[in-house]
């Protein structure tokens, strides 16, 4: 069985990068990051860029994020920074006490690169790159449509997706996070469209795709027809829920490789290693684990939640199980 | 109940009485903000006696201002308090602070963590509700941060379930609440602004105020605020609520969701939003008095309080001000219009007992 450490992504930023971008940018809607900023911003998220890569380089992760700094707007930001969408009211980010501005498609989806070049620039600094995106069904559940038809609203965003990995630096993996597929579950007919546009987004890149999912565990149906899907892994929340996803994994199988998401990304907290370990056994035993090609471990959901020091001490967590997986191989 | 008399004014002219009060938070002088940088400035020669001073002056401000404004029951405006978690969280055992969090964009709070059982320490708010009460012949109301927000907007380290902390600061609330009764409180708001994010938990904010209202005297007002969220989810059922009145925001969405409130009948008493908390504007006497007709779709006028949607602290203090003196002229006329029988509305019975 191999082992991988990695995680979704979207780290807090230092609090240095708290104060210093809260006055360059200000604390209202239109503050927040566009499709524009000025040299003196580009440089503070420069400098958070290569923090959150030496956090990640210090705690031993094997696949590195870029660690989206400028995600004002969390799994929206493509969107939100799109020349063809609006910002508008600030909205709920599903069932948290965290907001983001709502993203309003009122013209074409062009490709705009945004995503491509931080990962251009965090390129430079590993060589074990993990692209990061929403899914398709998320980023489309998150944003609001004026332009096109409400039907094919799925596939534009797929293609727009599609569209931004096209434009990448070479990278190990995607992450493409979909809670949404948790939180506002597909109905009958949706779900298969929704696997669908993930094969869209999943053709569009070399590396392995891992769809990843939190909140709780998926419907049966839509687990069963996120597996049709051409991708490498599903991701599962098992600080979330434990019995759902292990029925729903022996019950339909999974792909060959899997994530585990074992580490809780929205509390202070932190797993001891021996806890972890404890839990990656747990779960072996009831899943067919030496047929995995690669068991990802990974925390639930995005890190941004956490206090600086609280997200740096589960990253350390991640690293002790990769090292401790390097002596025991 | 009709334990709201208590809160008539002895020269309150009007037959009809329509309560009035604020929801809590006001905008602090814009002097105590640097005060606080100094007092919060380690190098600075300025310590907590200082700071007490300071915040006891303010509190003096804004309880006469409140009272200028007509207000019949006031508030201090949380001068003393930063924010509505961090304040309690600082006072209850059990409580660690990391560091801010984001809320969006680049607005963060000191989320705090709850590392070990919570207990009762220090008193939070006796002192505070006790300067109030000697400054004014008004009655002062204490809003009171809930058990479930206490637990819903920090992170749980130290419980098996969310639930089982909701508990235990429940009791703490009520502990709370005991001391306040005994230093002479009568009017308690218990805010509950996370109930709205998830409305699924009703029950579970419903068993944490059994727990809060127990042996409370029932000559205790007891207030219940929540705003921002979708009523339907929650209404009917918190009005099995062991509370006297619910405070509702209501005017930010334009009374949109008052069909929920008369399609199944309003059995508490309504505290009911009548200005916008997030518009800089004034509004009108006028523009308040049909907002506060909105609120006698639901109850009748002697179970109807009438406040801002939510705490005021945002605004400009002017615009704050402006708001609560319309909001209580615009009270005190829809009362001589109801004693006049220029409005025509429904009493409430007289109760059998």
């Amino acid at each position: 069985m191999t082992v991988v450490t990695t995680t979704p992504g979207l780290y807090p930023l230092p609090d240095w990068a708290k104060d210093s971008l809260s006055s360059l940018k200000g604390h209202q809607k239109g503050d927040l990051i566009g499709d524009d900023e000025d040299e003196e911003i580009t440089a503070v998220y420069d400098e958070v860029r290569e923090e959150f890569l030496a956090d990640q380089r210090e705690a031993g992760l094997d696949l590195v994020t870029e660690g989206q700094a400028r995600w004002d707007d969390m799994l929206a930001h493509p969107l939100a920074v799109h020349e063809n969408v609006e910002t508008r009211g600030i909205v709920r980010y599903y069932d948290n006490n965290n907001f983001y501005r709502d993203p309003v498609v009122t013209g074409e989806l062009t490709e705009s690169g945004d995503v491509a070049r931080e990962l251009e620039t965090a390129s430079e600094y590993t060589d074990s790159l993990q692209a990061v995106l929403p899914g398709p069904y998320s980023l489309a559940d998150l944003a609001s449509n004026e332009h096109y038809r409400e039907n094919e609203f799925l596939d534009v965003i797929a293609e727009f997706l599609a569209g931004e990995i096209g434009a990448f630096p070479d990278h190990e993996t995607l992450f493409l996070l979909e809670p949404s597929l948790v939180e506002n579950s597909p109905e009958d007919g949706e779900d298969e469209r929704a696997s669908e546009a993930i094969d869209r987004v999943a053709a569009a890149t070399d590396a392995d795709v891992i769809v990843h999912t939190y909140w709780g565990a998926l419907e049966e149906k839509v687990h069963a027809h996120l597996l049709d899907a051409d991708i490498d892994a599903v991701g599962y929340d098992f600080v979330s829920d434990v019995e759902d996803n292990l029925y729903n994994i022996q019950e339909y199988g999974t792909k060959d490789s899997i994530v585990l998401g074992l580490l809780d990304g929205q509390n202070t907290l932190v797993e001891s290693p021996e806890t972890i370990a404890e839990r990656i056994d747990w779960i072996g035993e009831r899943l067919p684990a030496e047929e995995f090609d690669t068991t990802y471990v990974s925390t639930n959901t995005e890190l941004f939640y956490l206090p600086e020091n609280k997200y740096k001490e589960k990253l350390a967590a991640l690293g002790e199980v990769a090292a401790r997986e390097e002596v025991t191989a | 109940m009709n334990n709201r008399e208590q809160f008539r004014r002895p020269d309150h002219d009007n037959e009809t009485f329509i309560l009035t009060t604020v929801v809590g938070s006001y905008p602090k002088p814009k002097w105590l903000h640097r005060v606080r940088d100094l007092w919060e400035d380690e190098e600075a020669n300025f310590d907590d006696e200082n700071w007490a001073e300071a915040t006891d002056d303010a509190a003096r401000v804004i309880t006469d201002e409140h009272e200028r404004a007509g207000l019949d029951v006031l508030v201090d405006g949380e001068v003393r308090r930063n924010e509505m978690v961090e304040f309690f969280a600082h006072r209850i055992e059990g409580y660690e602070f990391n560091g801010p969090v984001k809320v969006w964009g680049h607005n963060y709070f000191d989320k705090p963590s709850v590392t070990r059982e919570v207990a009762y320490d220090e008193s939070w708010l006796v002192e505070e509700y006790e300067f109030a009460a000697d400054l004014t012949d008004r009655p002062v109301k204490v809003p009171i941060t809930g058990p479930y927000t206490l637990a819903n907007w920090s992170f749980n380290e130290a419980y098996e379930t969310e639930e089982e902390l909701v508990y235990d600061l429940a009791d703490l609330v009520n502990e709370e609440i005991e001391k306040l009764v005994e230093a002479g409180a009568r009017y308690i708001q218990i805010d509950e602004p996370a109930l709205a994010t998830t409305p699924d938990d009703h029950a579970i904010v419903g068993k944490a105020l059994e727990r809060i209202a127990e042996d409370i005297h029932e000559d205790v007002y007891l207030g219940l605020h929540v705003c921002y969220g979708d009523y339907s989810r929650i209404y009917p059922e918190i009005l099995d609520y062991p509370v006297d009145e619910y405070d509702l925001e209501l005017a930010n969405g334009d009374y949109e969701q008052l069909d929920v409130f008369t399609d199944h009948e309003f059995t508490g008493n309504l505290a009911l939003g009548v200005t916008d908390v997030h518009v800089a504007e004034v509004e009108s006497v006028a523009e308040i008095k049909e907002n506060i007709l909105k609120g006698l779709e639901v109850v009748p006028a002697d179970r109807l309080t009438i406040s801002p949607d939510c705490g005021l602290k945002l605004l400009p203090r002017d615009i704050a001000y402006g708001k609560m003196a319309n909001m209580v002229q615009a009270a005190r006329e829809v009362e001589a219009e109801i004693d006049n029988g220029e409005i025509e509305v429904a009493r409430t019975p007289a109760s059998a007992d």
